[in-house]
């Protein structure tokens, strides 16, 4: 049972205390920093687990980015301290892309623990998938809107799309935590809702909350220095917000704070989320000492309509690669056109043979990790690395193609070649790697929500006393 | 005027996806004596940094100074998205490298 006392407070006079355990469920945090932010007794823990960054692969694939173990780790510090102090907690963007697939995975994690722990509490679910029928509806009607995303979208590319995810905002929280769920475990969700969902139905200023939540749901990367992988604790109040460092090791600063609305943001300034903005143009950051810093001035602007981001993916292939490396300094100077010869040779196998794909040559020392826009049009290395890359409809075409494709590089006889050993150096046998499915971002839009009960929530007892 | 290394004025220079289309860059200055400097004589240009990516003008998103941070940002448009075949850099996290060779007139 959630404690009275929080759900009593009365945001005219009293704090209300948030401790975000780490930036990504499963990235971890020292047990020390968790201790420390317990004896400061938090009204709420939260956590969110998401992010489009590790790619579109694992919500195309409804798999996790981060490790079961590692997942399991954080949660059993933050269920059992959280429920035998009837302290709520909210989970945010489920298994890292918050489809129903990372639903069920972190479900049965939690449940793992309330019986190895013997817990008790009431579980609520909030499913962030959008519905196929309901998303082609709305394509036809022209009621998506695309947010930067190059692919015009079309009824194939939905079709083809596994899991639709949206970014819900604090209403499904709020619902939940009004029917009395102890443990909150949400589909994709807007980063600061899990944290800000509590304090605003309890009356707390909507903008600071936000801000709040915008902050801690990266934990202490706003702390100097910066860690994913540690607490931290925010104090709301009526007419600010303060954060508090829980490790002697870092502190937070003006700079390492404001320096956070800049985080992953192309404006620092006007920051667009469901429903409306958090609006930053009258923030103040201020330093109180003790490595505490306190903000004011975060407003919440509504909108108009309430929009909700979508996320998608679908698959579009298969991968294999090898990895291998090049020594010689002739190779070296002339590496773009032996890649463009090798690539015209193995076409022209592939062609004969009627197997279609992609092959991608990710050269280190050259330009490896910049691609196209590496402005240095020269390898300057004495030695490089050469990552072949093959991408076609199935695994079987994708192996083939990379073998053509290494074969073919490692006895290619270029211009004024002395070595005629072999061109390429391996460091592993076998030399390819079935890399496994590849997908893309095939849906990136906004959609207006007048509804919230498109998204399905649950309500159960877990009981393990 | 003596020329300086922007990596003797900046503390953090990063890029970072800013959605799997886009990516922001972040220079944060040390003091607010050097952010002011470098504002008010507008010393970080979209021509600056087109030519330091061989890029277009107009690929370069506005550059927006943010004084609370001591900061100055931008973006420009992946030309591959992230994790779309052909991606080198998913996070796009190792895009900064050329800002780093930035020389100022302070």
């Amino acid at each position: 049972m959630i404690r009275s006392d929080i759900l009593n407070k009365n945001p005219e006079k009293d704090e209300f205390k948030i401790l975000s355990p780490t930036a990504i469920l499963g990235y971890g945090f020292p047990e020390k920093s968790f201790l420390n932010a317990m004896e400061m007794k938090p009204d709420l823990i939260a956590v969110d687990a998401g992010s489009t960054d590790p790619g579109p692969y694992y919500l195309g694939a409804g798999v996790s980015f981060t490790d079961r173990l590692g997942v399991k780790r954080d949660l059993r510090y933050i269920l059992t301290h959280g429920v035998k102090n009837g302290i709520p907690i909210v989970i945010g963007s489920a298994g890292g892309s918050g489809a129903k697939p990372h639903m069920d995975w972190c479900e049965k994690i939690i449940k793992e623990i309330a019986m190895e722990e013997k817990l008790t509490f009431k579980l609520g679910k909030i499913y962030s998938d959008i519905d196929k029928k309901l998303l082609t509806e709305k394509f036809k009607n022209q009621e998506l809107i695309p947010l930067g995303i190059p692919n015009v979208l079309n009824l194939d590319d939905i079709e083809k799309t596994t899991y639709v995810v949206a970014q819900i905002g604090v209403e499904p929280f709020i619902e939940l935590l009004k029917e009395g769920c102890d443990v909150i475990l949400a589909g994709r969700a807007y980063d600061p809702a899990c944290f800000a969902s509590l304090p605003i139905m309890l009356g707390y200023d909507r903008g600071l909350a936000i801000h709040l939540g915008k902050i801690l749901e990266c934990a202490a990367i706003a702390a100097s220095p910066g860690s994913g992988s540690d607490c931290a604790f925010g104090i709301l109040k009526k007419d600010s917000f303060i954060l508090v460092p829980l490790n002697e090791d870092r502190i937070f600063t003006t700079q390492s704070v404001a320096a956070h609305s800049l985080y992953e943001k192309s404006d620092p300034v006007h920051l667009p989320g469901p429903g409306g903005e958090l609006n930053l143009e009258d923030v103040q950051f201020l330093d109180i000492g003790n490595g505490m810093v306190e903000v004011k001035g975060s407003k919440y602007i509504k909108s108009k309509k309430n929009m909700v981001k979508l996320e998608g993916s679908k698959k579009v292939g298969y991968r294999t690669i090898t990895i291998a490396g090049s020594h010689d300094p002739v190779m070296i100077e002339k590496i773009d056109s032996v890649i463009d010869k090798v690539k015209e040779r193995v076409n022209m196998l592939l062609e004969k043979e009627n197997i279609k794909g992609d092959i991608f040559f990710h050269v280190y020392g050259k330009n490896g990790v910049m691609g196209r826009l590496e402005p240095i049009n020269k390898a300057f290395s004495y030695e490089i690395g050469i990552l072949i890359e093959a991408i076609a409809d199935t695994q079987e075409n994708a192996n083939t193609i990379c073998s053509l494709t290494r074969s073919t590089m490692l006895h290619y006889g270029y211009e004024e070649r002395i070595s005629t050993a072999g061109n390429l150096a391996f460091p592993f046998s076998p030399s390819d790697i079935k890399a496994g499915e590849v997908y893309i971002f095939s849906i990136y839009h906004l959609m207006e929500i007048t509804d919230f009960s498109l998204f399905k929530k649950e309500i159960e007892i877990v009981n393990y006393c | 005027m003596a020329k300086k290394n922007i990596r003797e004025i900046a503390k953090v220079i990063r890029s970072k996806n800013s959605s799997p289309f886009e990516i922001t860059f972040d220079i944060i200055f040390k003091d607010l004596e050097t952010f002011n400097k470098v504002k008010e004589n507008n010393l970080i240009t979209k021509s600056l940094i087109a030519s330091l990516y061989k890029l277009k003008e107009d690929e370069i998103m506005d550059i927006i100074y943010f004084m609370p941070a001591l900061a100055v940002k931008f973006g420009m448009k992946r030309i591959v998205t992230s994790g779309a075949p052909g991606d080198t850099d998913v996070y796009g996290a190792q895009q900064h490298g050329p800002l780093l060779n930035i020389e100022l007139d302070l």
